[in-house]
Formats: C-alpha cells, sequence, structure tokens
C-alpha cells in the first residue's frame, strides 16, 4: 500500500529535510544522477580530528524516497569513520528507509549513497 | 466505435478489468488476433524463410512477405520499401550507417564526392527528438566532425517552424523530426519541412514511432524519405519494427549490416548485394514478430486510424478538462486537434516518481521521468513530468481513476 511507502517519517524528512545545505569545507563530495528522472544529488562530508564524520549535507532535488534518503543518509552517517562509510552497502539504505523499495524504484532509494559513494571513490 | 468490444479484443484486460491502462505511449496491449498470427506460426508452419523448399517454409516466407505487403499499404509506401528491423532504436541506428555506407552520387546526383557524408555537410533536427532519432545523428556529426543544428521551440511550446527555414540551408544534407511527440503528443507539419528539406536538397527523415497506428500517416502525403516507427506502441508485438525508405534511393543504398541472405555474389575479397529491401535484412529476421505486425496492421485496417484518432482526440479534450480543474496542475501537453493521445503533467509538491507509484496502487498505469527526451525537457522547463497516454481500448473511466489517484496523492503529500 502506498501508505506504507509515503509513512509519515518518509514525508516529513521530504518536507523537511535535514542538512540540506553545501559544505564550503569538506572531505568528501560526490555526485549521482536518477538515470530514469534525471535527479541530481550532491553528498558532502566533512571529518573531525578523530576522523569521525562531523558533518554531513546534501543539495539536489528529487521524489520523496530520493530526498528522504538524502536526508536519513546524512543523520546515519554522523560520526562515522571512513572506513565505516566504505562499508556502507545498498542494503543499509533500504534498512534504514524501513519500507519496500521496489525496483522501479532503486535509483530514487540509492541517488545518495551513490552520490557518497562516488565521493568516497576520489577520496585519497 | 464500441470501446467494451474492443476491449475484449485484448486478453490483458480480462486479465486486470479494473486497471487503467494510460500507459500505450510506452507499449500498447495486444490483441488475440496478433497472437493467434504469431501462434500459427511457432505451432503450424515455423520454417525459415527464402529458403525451405517445402511447403511450411513457402507458407512462412508467403506470410512473411504478406506482413510486409500490410505494412506497406498502412503507411502508402510499396512493400519494397519496406525493412522488418527489431524497432525504432534500430532502424534510426541502421538508417544513419546505411547513409554513411552509401554513395554520394548515389543520393544526390547533382553532387559530386565518393562518400554520402563529407564534415561540411550539416544536419538539422529538433529539441522534440526522442533519444533514438537524437543520438545516432548526434554520433554522426561527432563521427564526421559536422554540425548538428537543433530547430527550437516557440513560445507556445510549438517547433519553430521561421527558425526551421533558416537553420535549413544548402550545406544541409539531412532533415530528421518527430511526427508525434512521445512527451506532448504534439504531431509536427513535417510536410512543411520536408519542404524546405527538399528545396535545399537535403533528405527527410521521419520518427513516426508514436504516430504510425495512432494518426494516419501516409509517407507520400509527409513527404519521408525516409520513416520509421516500432511495432510494439500500435499493437504488434515487441522486438519488430520498420524502416522505410524510398524507393528510388534504397534502390541505391549499401547495407549497413551484413551477413546471409544479403549478397549475390561472394568473392575472397568482397561480395555483392542482392536487391531492396532483402539486402537490408541479414540473418534470420523476427518472423513471427513481423507476421504479428502484420495482423496487428490488419486489426487495426478493421477499425480505422482516423476512428482511433477521432477517439483519442476526445479523452485528450476529456482529460485536459479534467486534470486542468485539479489545483497545482501543469500540463505539457498539444491542444487536442494535433495531439496523437499523450498527455504529460506535473503536481506541485509531487515528484512524477511519486506521483506515478501513488497512481499504480491505484491501478492506473502512468510513466514517469523524463520520456527519453532530455533536449524537450529542458525546453519545456521541467526535470521530468509524469504521463498519461490514450489508445483505443482507453474510456473516460480510466482518465476519471486517474483524477482520484492524483488527488489521493495529494491528500498524503497534504499530511
Amino acid at each position: 500500500m502506498d501508505e506504507e511507502l509515503y509513512k509519515e517519517n518518509i514525508l516529513d524528512h521530504y518536507r523537511n529535510p535535514h542538512n540540506k545545505d553545501a559544505l564550503d569545507v569538506y572531505d568528501v563530495r560526490g555526485g549521482g544522477v536518477n538515470q530514469t528522472c534525471g535527479d541530481e544529488l550532491e553528498f558532502f562530508v566533512k571529518f573531525d580530528e578523530e576522523g569521525k564524520v562531523a558533518q554531513a549535507t546534501f543539495l539536489g532535488s528529487g521524489c520523496a524516497i530520493s530526498q528522504a534518503g538524502a536526508s536519513m543518509l546524512t543523520d546515519k552517517v554522523k560520526g562515522m569513520t571512513l572506513s565505516e562509510l566504505k562499508l556502507l552497502a545498498p542494503g543499509d539504505i533500504y534498512s534504514m528507509l524501513g519500507i519496500h523499495i521496489s525496483p522501479g524504484r532503486a535509483n530514487c532509494a540509492l541517488l545518495s549513497y551513490r552520490a557518497l559513494s562516488d565521493g568516497l571513490k576520489h577520496h585519497e | 466505435m464500441n470501446i467494451e468490444s474492443i476491449k475484449k479484443d485484448f486478453p490483458f484486460f480480462a486479465e486486470h478489468p479494473r486497471f487503467a491502462y494510460l500507459d500505450s505511449a510506452a507499449t500498447s496491449q495486444t490483441p488475440q488476433a496478433v497472437l493467434d498470427a504469431m501462434q500459427e506460426y511457432y505451432t503450424s508452419f515455423r520454417s525459415n524463410i527464402h529458403r525451405g523448399l517445402y511447403q511450411m517454409g513457402e507458407e512462412a516466407s508467403e506470410r512473411y512477405e504478406n506482413a510486409r505487403a500490410s505494412v506497406a499499404r498502412f503507411v502508402g509506401a510499396q512493400p519494397e520499401e519496406i525493412i522488418f528491423t527489431s524497432g525504432a532504436t534500430a532502424s534510426s541506428n541502421m538508417l544513419v550507417r546505411m547513409l554513411e555506407e552509401s554513395k554520394r552520387t548515389d543520393l544526390f546526383p547533382a553532387q559530386k564526392g565518393p562518400t554520402f557524408f563529407k564534415e561540411e555537410d550539416e544536419i538539422v533536427t529538433t529539441v522534440m527528438e526522442h533519444h533514438a532519432s537524437l543520438i545516432p545523428l548526434q554520433e554522426l556529426a561527432k563521427r564526421k566532425g559536422s554540425a548538428l543544428k537543433l530547430i527550437p521551440l516557440t513560445e507556445t511550446q510549438m517547433l519553430d517552424y521561421a527558425a526551421a527555414e533558416s537553420l535549413i540551408t544548402e550545406k544541409t544534407t539531412i532533415v530528421a523530426c518527430v511526427l508525434a511527440s512521445n512527451v506532448t503528443g504534439s504531431v509536427n507539419d513535417v510536410r512543411r519541412l520536408a519542404d524546405i528539406a527538399h528545396a535545399r536538397g537535403a533528405l527527410m527523415i521521419v520518427d513516426a514511432t508514436e504516430a504510425v497506428g495512432h494518426i494516419a500517416v501516409d509517407v507520400n502525403t509527409l513527404g519521408a524519405d525516409f520513416l520509421y516507427f516500432s511495432g510494439h506502441k500500435m499493437l504488434g508485438p515487441t522486438g519488430i519494427g520498420v524502416l522505410y525508405a524510398r524507393k528510388d534511393l534504397l534502390e541505391n543504398m549499401n547495407p549497413s549490416i551484413f551477413g546471409g541472405g544479403i549478397v549475390e555474389k561472394v568473392s575472397e575479397e568482397s561480395s555483392t548485394w542482392t536487391t531492396s529491401p532483402k539486402r537490408f535484412e541479414a540473418g534470420t529476421p523476427n518472423i513471427a514478430g513481423a507476421i504479428g505486425l502484420g495482423a496487428a496492421v490488419e486489426y487495426l485496417e478493421t477499425i480505422g486510424t482516423e476512428t482511433i484518432h477521432a477517439h483519442t482526440r476526445e479523452l485528450t479534450v476529456y482529460a485536459l478538462e479534467k486534470l486542468g480543474q485539479i489545483p497545482g496542475m501543469h500540463i505539457f501537453a498539444a491542444v487536442a486537434e494535433t495531439n496523437a493521445g499523450i498527455v504529460s503533467f506535473t503536481v506541485d509538491g509531487i515528484h512524477p516518481h511519486d506521483l506515478a507509484q501513488i497512481a499504480g496502487k491505484e491501478h492506473v498505469a502512468l510513466r514517469a521521468g523524463h520520456h527519453c527526451a532530455a533536449l524537450y525537457m529542458r525546453a519545456l522547463g521541467v526535470p521530468a513530468t509524469a504521463r498519461a497516454s490514450f489508445y483505443l481500448y482507453n474510456t473516460t473511466s480510466d482518465i476519471d481513476a486517474l483524477v482520484e489517484a492524483i488527488k489521493k496523492a495529494q491528500a498524503i503529500f497534504a499530511k
């Protein structure tokens, strides 16, 4: 049912996304494009002195699933180390969203994850 | 036109009676007659064409050639001007390569030069094109270092024919235009562009994928030198398509896909080609698909494309009125008179993907995204839209279901 997909917390994140901003100073910056609709998303990460994520933000517009996913991911990665970020997998994103994602919406759900992965790929 | 009896011809609707299928621009449903024709090939006379010297082989060849004749008749062409391909995308790509492989003097008797396409040649197409039309031309331009010019839209989002007058010049060798847009349903005045193209000595390519089987299409009326379409958007099976090429051009063109069935003589160094259209159908073709497409054409002929277009026009009028009453609605569609039955839209605060997903749960099939027409979406000023498309089996109640689904989406997102 759509009520299950568009759960209140998903809609909350969509309407009032967390950490939707660019970082002027960052350690990781990556981008992703949802090929089915052309939506673009950028993900930024800044580490603290201990090497843990101090700030994570995103920029971009898109559907409720991609926007809520990005908003939740900025919260989730806080305090994580670089190696922990690298261990994130699509399954973690699906669990984080807590809703059933059909194959047709996988690109939406994983847009922020792919933007982050793109950033990590270019991070030394 | 009795829609209830038409629906009975489509097994899909017996299986899904409640489903409002508004995605025929992506692919249409299949009537029983098409399934039967293909089934008969597989069960009664399956054999390869143009080879078997036994009864079934002859039967298969005859049915395959009959399908070619049906398709030719349907678009006002001659059978020898019809090449079967795997679909519009294959037709478009193959055509570009065929042109590249051909001699310039064969296509333009007045002009010199060994190959058809030279660096200084220019290609003119439109911002409305589907990627299947645009990208093969883009790649051709890149390979040759040639200019690719795009006819823009006017302020009312129509093709800018005045701009076309100056973009198409004596240097233009190819003009390509979509007949019916897969985003807005807009039926373009292809004849007008063809006349400009021919006056400047250029060839006219028409992408008729969303048009054939939906509006009356005649290659001569359109002034098309080349025209292509897919079977699966006109009640035929997937994996079959058509490339039409004017006979006097085709006879002098070289193939771009090589293999069995296209040769006249083969020596150690090179080969010569058999007559067209066989010259352009290397290998075993999609025999069942062609027979199925032939059956689809015959089915469409019993109803008539004029009748079908009158019906989808009525549905478009109804949809534009009903959707227009929804607050926050933005419609991207040609006026019903020049619309092939396609309406795109966006709704404030709801992404097209969310809209289409909620509609799907409400048993309404929509399409969401950029519809493989990125340049057109940019010209319209939206990243993506939701799209409803109408065909002979749709009714106003399908549109009512769409309106209810949109309201449901608005209720979910307004919470």
